[in-house]
C-alpha cells in the first residue's frame, strides 16, 4: 500500500520460529462460564484493591466489587452474577507461586449485568480528566503482559506533551496470536480507542508498530482507518510494518523502531514524546467510553504441542485455568510444562488450579520438544554472543559475572536496571547459562537491600523526630520555667516583659520544627 | 495438574560449547593439512602427542577436583588448546617436549585458574612460550619445507627422529633441519645484507617463505569460515592483520632496504594462524566491540616490535599473551554505550 516508513533497527535481537499459525487459523471462540471466579486483587502493579463487597452478597455482571486504592492501583470488576462466596487467601499465578487474596463469586449462570454508567460517544468534548476517571473506574491496565494501571499511564500533565502516540501490535513473542485476532476481528474497535486515547494526550500522530507475519490484521486495520468517518479532527493513524525480530514488542525497542526516538536509560517514553500502549488495551479503552463497560474478559491463547485444540479465547477474567483449557480441549499427552505467557519470557505455573487474570496473554501448553529441560550450566567461554544479541546493548557476560559473584553494586554500573529480560542472551548462550534467572536474582537482592535500607533510613528518621521532640519538650519546660520566674521577677519589678514574649515566640518557633520533621517521617513511608 | 517449572526463556537455541569448539576444529583442517603437505608427518604426530597428554591432563586435574569430566571433556576445548600448541610446534621437536608444553597449558594455565571460561591468559600459547624459554635449539630447528628440500622424511624417520630425539642415522640436523623464513631474515639483516640480497634464495617465495605463504592461505581459509559461521568476529583479526599490516607498511615505506614488504610479515610465522584462532579465543581477549579493535590492533603492532627489535623468532605468542593481560583493561574503557544513553560515549 503506502510507501514503506523509515524505520530506526535496534541493536540485536533474534529470528525465532514464530509459532503463530498453530493458534490464529480459527476466530475467536468463547467458552463457557465457570461455576466459580477467582479475583486476585492484586492483578497489576501498585496497591492492591480494597474489596467493597462483602462474602454472601449477590453481585451483577461488570459491578464493582473491589475499588482501587491508591493512584496506582486498579478497579475490580464482577465478570459475571451470582454471589460473593469467599474473600480471601488462593493461588494466584504469579512466578513465585505464592497465595494472595481473593475474591471468589459463584456466578449463578444468568449474566445478567448490573447498571452501567452512560458511554460517553461525544467524548471528544469531555473534561480529560473525565474521560481518565472512566478508565480508571474501568479498571483497566496494560494487556501486553505488564499490567501497569492505565489511567496512571496516560496521564501525562505535567510532563513534555505527547506528540506520538505508539501502539504496540507488534506481538513479537512466538506462539502468542490474541492481539493477531483481536485486530482481525474488531480493528474498528481498536481505531476507535485510539482516537480517545489520541484526543486525551493530545498526540500529533498515532503508530500502529506491527511484525510482517500478521498481514491479515494489518490490512483488517487499514480498512478501518479508511473506513473511518470522517469531520472530526481526528489526528492520522498509520499502520507500520515491521520485520519479524523479537523483541520488536519490547517498548523501547518498538519506540526506536517507528520515531527513531530513543527512550533514555532510567527514563520513560513521555521523555521523548511518545506514548505507547498495547492494542488490547485500546479496545479496552474503547469498551469503556464508547459503551461503558469495565474489563471483564479479555482474549487469551491457548497453544502448545501439549493443547489439543491451539486457538484464542474470549474469557471472563477470574476463570480457573484448568476449567479453561478444559474448554479448550484439555491438554493432549505431550504435555510437559504449562507457561503463561510466550516461551521467551512466560513464567512457568506449577499448577493450572489458578485463575486468569487481566494481564494474562496466553497459555502455552508446551510439549517436551517445545520446552526441553535445560542443558547443563557450563562456565562462560566469553565468547560474546549474548552481547551481540542483547537489544538493550548491555554487556550480559558482565552482568553476569557480577550477579553470580553478588557484587550488586558491579552489576548496576554495568546498567543491570536496563535489562528487559527478554532472554536472547540466554538462547544463544552456548554454555547454557541461564541468564536471565540471574539478573532476576540480582534485581530481587538489590530491592531487598533498598528496602533494608529505606527500613533503617525510617528508624533513623523516627529516631531523630524523636529527639527532636523530646528537646522540644525540654525546651518548653525550661521556657515555661523561665516565664514563671520572669512573672515572679516582674511582679517584683526587676525585668521587663520583652525576654518573656520572645522566649515564647522561640519556643512556637522550635514546636513549628518539629512538627515538619514528623511530616517527614510519614512522608518517607509512602 | 501439576507441572515442572523452569527459568525463562523456556526455548534456545541449537549452539553449545562443544559446537563452538568443534567448528574451530573443523576451521583447523585445512591449515593442518597444508603443513602436512609441506612438512610431512611431523606436525601430525606432534598433534596426535599434544592432543593424547591433554585429554590426559585435563581428565586427571578434573578427577583431583572432583569435577565430572565427561562433561568437560566432551566440550573439546582441551583438543583446541592441545591443536593450536602443536601447529605452532617445530615438526621434530622431541616427544616429551611437546607433552611437557600441552600439560603445562591445560594444568597450569587452564585449570589452576578454574577451568575453561577463567583462564586469563591463552593456554596454548603459554604452553608455546614455556618450551620457547626452556628449550630454545629444539624450538627454533624447524624443517625445510619439501617444496626447498626436495625430499619428505618417511613417518618412520619423522617418529625416529621425535621419539629418540636425534637425527636419523647417517645424517646430521644441519642438513635436514634449517630456520624459519622469519628466522633468517632477522639473521641476515643483522649482517646487514639488504633485502634485495637476502631474497635471492631459494627459500622465498613469491611474498613469504616457499611453501609457508601458502600455509597463511588455508588457515584463512579455516578464519573466514568461522566467521562466516559467527563462531568468531571480525574485529580482532581484521584489526589485529591491519595493526601489523600498518605498521610494517610505514617501514617498509620508509626503508625498504631493511624492513621486508608487508606482506611478508602478513604470511610468514603465525601470523594468520595468529589472528583467527589465537587471539581471538574469546577467554583471554577483550570482549568489547571496540576494545577489540584496540586488542587486536595492539596485537599487530607488537608482533611487529617484537619481529622486528626482539630476539625470537616468532611474536605472536608473545604479542597474545602481553596483551591478554591488558584486555580486562581494555574492556572496562571501552564499555559500549547502551540503549537510551545516546549522545553519551560513542554512538
Ligand atoms: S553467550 Fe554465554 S558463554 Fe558466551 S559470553 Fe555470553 S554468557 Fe558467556
Ligand atoms: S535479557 Fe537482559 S541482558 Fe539478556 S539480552 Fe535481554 S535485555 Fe539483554
Amino acid at each position: 500500500m503506502a510507501e514503506q516508513r523509515k524505520l530506526w533497527p535496534f541493536h540485536g535481537g533474534l529470528h525465532l520460529d514464530d509459532h503463530k499459525a498453530e493458534s490464529n487459523a480459527s476466530p475467536v471462540r468463547s467458552v463457557a462460564l465457570p461455576r466459580r471466579l477467582i479475583l486476585p486483587l492484586q492483578q497489576h502493579i501498585g496497591q492492591r484493591a480494597e474489596p467493597v463487597v462483602s462474602v454472601g452478597d449477590a453481585v451483577r455482571k461488570g459491578q464493582l466489587i473491589a475499588q482501587a486504592t491508591d493512584y496506582v492501583s486498579a478497579s475490580i470488576h464482577a465478570p459475571s452474577s451470582g454471589r460473593v462466596v469467599e474473600i480471601g487467601a488462593a493461588p494466584i499465578p504469579h512466578p513465585s507461586g505464592l497465595s494472595d487474596t481473593c475474591i471468589v463469586i459463584e456466578t449463578d449462570g444468568l449474566d445478567s449485568w448490573d447498571e452501567l454508567p452512560a458511554a460517553m460517544p461525544d467524548y471528544r468534548n469531555a473534561d480529560a480528566a473525565d474521560l481518565r476517571e472512566r478508565i480508571r473506574w474501568a479498571g483497566i491496565v496494560g494487556l501486553g503482559g505488564a499490567a501497569f494501571p492505565t489511567a496512571v499511564k496516560v496521564n501525562t500533565s505535567g510532563q513534555r506533551p505527547i506528540d506520538t502516540l505508539v501502539i504496540n501490535a507488534a506481538e513479537c513473542e512466538p506462539y502468542i496470536t490474541c492481539d493477531d485476532v483481536l485486530m482481525r476481528e474488531q480493528a474498528a474497535d481498536v481505531i476507535d480507542g485510539i482516537d480517545i486515547l489520541s484526543h486525551l494526550i493530545g498526540a500529533r500522530e498515532c503508530l500502529i508498530g506491527i511484525e510482517d507475519n500478521k498481514p491479515e490484521a494489518a490490512e483488517a486495520l487499514r480498512r478501518a482507518i479508511a473506513g473511518r468517518a470522517s469531520g472530526h479532527d481526528d489526528r492520522p493513524i498509520e499502520v507500520v510494518v515491521v520485520p519479524t525480530l523479537y523483541p520488536s514488542g519490547g517498548e523501547k525497542q518498538l519506540i526506536l523502531l517507528l520515531t527513531g526516538r530513543e527512550v533514555p536509560s532510567h527514563g520513560l517514553p513521555a521523555a521523548v514524546g511518545v506514548l505507547c500502549q498495547n492494542v488490547a488495551t485500546v479496545v479496552a479503552v474503547a469498551d469503556a467510553v464508547l459503551r461503558g463497560r469495565p474489563l471483564i474478559e479479555r482474549i487469551v491463547t491457548v497453544t502448545g504441542g501439549g493443547a489439543k485444540q491451539p486457538g484464542n479465547l474470549r474469557v471472563a477474567i477470574g476463570t480457573p485455568i484448568d476449567f479453561l483449557i478444559a474448554q479448550a480441549g484439555g491438554y493432549s499427552t505431550h504435555i510437559n510444562q504449562l507457561i503463561l505467557g510466550g516461551p521467551m519470557m512466560g513464567f512457568g505455573l506449577r499448577s493450572d488450579k489458578v485463575p486468569l487474570t487481566k494481564a494474562t496473554n496466553c497459555l502455552l501448553a508446551a510439549s517436551r520438544t517445545e520446552t526441553p529441560n535445560s542443558q547443563p550450566e557450563r562456565p562462560c567461554i566469553r565468547c560474546g554472543e549474548c552481547a551481540r544479541v542483547c537489544p538493550a546493548q548491555l554487556l550480559p557476560q558482565h552482568l553476569y559475572w557480577h550477579a553470580r559473584a553478588r557484587d550488586f553494586d558491579k552489576a548496576q554500573e554495568y546498567n543491570l536496571f536496563d535489562c528487559i529480560e527478554c532472554g536472547c542472551c540466554a538462547y544463544v548462550c552456548p554454555a547454557h547459562i541461564p541468564l536471565v534467572a540471574y539478573y532476576r536474582f540480582a534485581k530481587t537482592e538489590i530491592w531487598a537491600q533498598e528496602r533494608d535500607r529505606d527500613k533503617s533510613d525510617l528508624a533513623r528518621r523516627r529516631h531523630e523526630a524523636r529527639v527532636a521532640r523530646l528537646e522540644r519538650l525540654e525546651q518548653e519546660r525550661k521556657a515555661r520555667l523561665r516565664q514563671k520566674k520572669e512573672a515572679l521577677d516582674s511582679k517584683s519589678g526587676k525585668t521587663g516583659a520583652g525576654d518573656a514574649k520572645k522566649a515564647a515566640i522561640e519556643a512556637a518557633m522550635q514546636r513549628v520544627a518539629a512538627k515538619k520533621a514528623a511530616q517527614q517521617v510519614e512522608s518517607g513511608t509512602e | 495438574m501439576q507441572f515442572s517449572i523452569s527459568s525463562s526463556p523456556h526455548q534456545s537455541g541449537q549452539q553449545s560449547v562443544t559446537r563452538v569448539m568443534g567448528l574451530v576444529l573443523l576451521a583447523l583442517v585445512p591449515g593442518t593439512l597444508a603443513m602436512f603437505w609441506y612438512f610431512g608427518w611431523g606436525p601430525i604426530i606432534n598433534l596426535g602427542i599434544a592432543t593424547a597428554t591433554a585429554v590426559a591432563a585435563e581428565a586427571a586435574v578434573l578427577h583431583l577436583r572432583g569435577r565430572a569430566i565427561g562433561v568437560t571433556l566432551i566440550d573439546l576445548s582441551a583438543v583446541v588448546t592441545a591443536w593450536l600448541l602443536a601447529l605452532a610446534l617445530p615438526p621434530l621437536l622431541p616427544w616429551w617436549q611437546t607433552a611437557m608444553g600441552s600439560v603445562f597449558a591445560i594444568v597450569v594455565v587452564k585449570q589452576l585458574f578454574g577451568g575453561i571460561g577463567h583462564n586469563p591468559f591463552n593456554p596454548a600459547m603459554a604452553g608455546y612460550v614455556l618450551l620457547l624459554v626452556s628449550f630454545p635449539v629444539t624450538m627454533t630447528r624447524w624443517l625445510p619445507p619439501d617444496v626447498v628440500s626436495g625430499s619428505a622424511l618417511s613417518l618412520a624417520d619423522s617418529l625416529h627422529i621425535i621419539f629418540s630425539g636425534t637425527p636419523p642415522l647417517g645424517q646430521t640436523w644441519d642438513a635436514i633441519s634449517s630456520a624459519t623464513p622469519l628466522d633468517q631474515m632477522r639473521t641476515e639483516l643483522s649482517q646487514n645484507r639488504m633485502i634485495g640480497e637476502i631474497r635471492q634464495s631459494p627459500l622465498w617465495g613469491d611474498f613469504g617463505g616457499r611453501g609457508w605463504e601458502w600455509i597463511g592461505n588455508w588457515y584463512l581459509l579455516g578464519g573466514l569460515f568461522l566467521i562466516w559461521r559467527r563462531v568468531i568476529g571480525w574485529r580482532i583479526p581484521a584489526s589485529m592483520l591491519a595493526g601489523l599490516v600498518l605498521i610494517a607498511g610505514l617501514f617498509w615505506a620508509i626503508d625498504p632496504d631493511t624492513h621486508p614488504f608487508p606482506a611478508f610479515h602478513l604470511f610468514s610465522g603465525g601470523a594468520i594462524l595468529g589472528a583467527f584462532f589465537i587471539a581471538t579465543d574469546p577467554v583471554s581477549a577483550s570482549t568489547t566491540p571496540r576494545g577489540q579493535l584496540i586488542y587486536g590492533a595492539l596485537i599487530g603492532l607488537l608482533v611487529f616490535v617484537i619481529r622486528t627489535w626482539g630476539g625470537y623468532p616468532d611474536a605472536v605468542a608473545f604479542a597474545v599473551l602481553l596483551m591478554n593481560m591488558a584486555a580486562p583493561t581494555i574492556d572496562h574503557y571501552t564499555q559500549p554505550r547502551i540503549f537510551g544513553q545516546r549522545g553519551r560515549g560513542d554512538a
